[in-house]
């Protein structure tokens, strides 16, 4: 039996639980404060890691070209309930690719996402949008906002994206709705991945002979014409990144802005008063709720100095956005709600090559969400106490599973 | 001020043509940053200050100051 130091043993088991929807679990502060980059234990399989929580140091170590995604690499700080076999055995998505893999595909990608690409949805997102309030107003009493808008719309969003024909869109949004529910259990889960994956295939060898005016037909054109050297197995598996970065974070951000708009009336009334307020609004949502916190985790390739810390090649690194974006250096009292913020960038979609690659689309549709659903539901409130709003704890994203209102 | 880009690691974040689209722009084809000026007047200095230190790669220099 390895014997533990005293000081080993007591590494801070991580993850840490949020004990409320907003702001990052509260033992960050005191680590930031006394020992900024510390060693922690990861519940998941009782390996060291290091947590680094301080605005700078996340985002000098997630620049570093010394680091690398790879979550098969065994200082992976693995926090899902995968075994290693398995994670090795299935190819690796964008988000756990290095240079030069990752850097190929980013570049495939990213030309769907230039800002100018995305401004041209802005109309078509409000139209999204105003059915779905639509539909909330037409069914009153009580709503569950997650159900009727924050997952259909993201959902309905990348469909159209994918140029996923009407007729099928019934089995996007249930896959949606069976991934993210509650009670959805890993089986379940398991099915329905599947299914998106064959649908995914099939529905890249149709569109290698019929090219469309949509994401996936572009993909593959571009990837053909531009000499990417992709297999289409390999654009099937960023299809399906893109659907999976898409959809679950965009809704938790629905989620919870909803709320804290809710529960801040003051900062709500700056924000329908002065509509270009939005993109600070989204800012400072994302800084506030972070919701992918661990997302960014990374593992050393050489030994690498950080601050006053030696990171051995080897060893597991845990960047912690939520900590850096409530760094009173950066933000000052930073667990106030301020849609006002004059400060720095935040690093709620992540800092680095990996850096959120759908970010201006979500920041365009959050930006449209907000003001439009106070705006035509100016009575919103909660229709259970703020307490008993279910949180995805046990998640890797931070969200809520419910979030009943009435108005 | 006068500035430089660096395409071969830009990441088409998009972050700086968001600080200030008179400045940065992104190329239709592949989506990587070019500039609209390469010397900003003043008015221009908070915003492209914002989208240098956004960027997520350090893509973005300001070579000469003032």
């Amino acid at each position: 039996m390895t014997k533990i130091s005293k000081a080993e043993a007591e590494y801070p088991s991580f993850p840490m639980a949020r004990s409320c929807p907003y702001g990052p679990p509260k033992e960050y502060e005191e680590i930031r404060e006394q020992a900024p980059i510390s060693k922690v234990r990861l519940a998941m399989n009782g390996r060291e890691a290091w947590l680094v929580t301080r605005y700078d140091d996340v985002r000098e170590i997630l620049s570093d070209s010394r680091v690398s995604a790879d979550i098969t690499n065994d200082g992976y700080p693995l926090m899902l309930p995968v075994p290693m076999e398995i994670l090795k055995s299935v190819p690796r998505a964008l988000f756990h690719l290095d240079h030069p893999e990752h850097t190929v595909q980013r570049r495939l990608i990213m030309p769907e996402f230039t800002v100018r690409r995305i401004d041209a949805m802005r109309e078509r997102t409000l139209e999204i949008i105003d059915e779905y309030i639509d539909a909330i107003l037409a069914k009153g009493g009580t709503v569950d906002l997650i159900e009727e808008l924050a997952m259909p719309i993201p959902a309905q969003a990348i469909c159209e994206l994918l140029g996923i024909p009407v007729e099928d869109r019934h089995f996007f949004h249930e896959y949606v709705a069976g991934i993210l529910g509650k009670d959805s259990d890993p089986e379940q889960i398991a099915v329905r991945e599947a299914e998106m994956a064959a649908y995914i295939e099939r529905m890249l060898v149709e569109r290698s002979e019929n090219p469309g005016d949509d994401l996936v037909s572009n993909l593959i054109v571009r990837n053909e014409e531009d000499g990417f050297g992709l297999e289409l197995a390999e654009i099937g598996i960023l299809v399906r990144a893109i659907v999976a970065g898409g959809h679950e974070t965009t809704a938790n951000m629905i989620g919870l802005g909803i709320l804290a708009l809710i529960e801040h009336p003051d900062q709500r009334e700056l924000l329908m008063k002065d509509r270009s307020l939005a993109s600070r609004a989204v800012d400072e949502l994302m800084r506030i709720f972070s919701i992918s916190d661990f997302g960014t985790s990374r593992v050393a390739m050489e030994d690498i100095q950080l601050g006053d810390t030696l990171i051995r090649k080897g060893e597991g690194i845990i960047a912690s956005l939520a900590a850096a974006n409530h760094d009173p250096d950066l933000f000052p009292d930073p667990y106030r709600f301020d849609i006002t913020r004059e400060s720095v960038r935040n690093v709620g979609f992540g800092h680095g090559v990996h850096q959120c690659s759908g970010q201006t689309m979500v920041r365009m549709q959050l930006e449209l969400i907000f003001p439009r659903l106070f705006e035509r539901i100016p009575g919103l409130r909660l229709a259970v106490p703020a307490e008993e709003l279910p949180l995805k704890n046990d998640s890797l994203i931070h969200g809520l599973y419910k979030l009943p209102v009435t108005w | 001020m006068r500035l430089a880009v660096d395409r071969e690691i830009c990441v088409s974040s998009g972050s700086c043509v968001s600080s200030d689209p008179a400045v940065f722009d992104q190329d239709a084809e592949d989506g990587r940053v070019f500039l609209l000026h390469e010397a900003p007047g003043p008015e221009h200095r908070d915003a492209v200050l914002q989208a240098v230190h956004s960027c997520p790669v350090g893509a973005l220099k300001i070579v000469e100051d003032g």
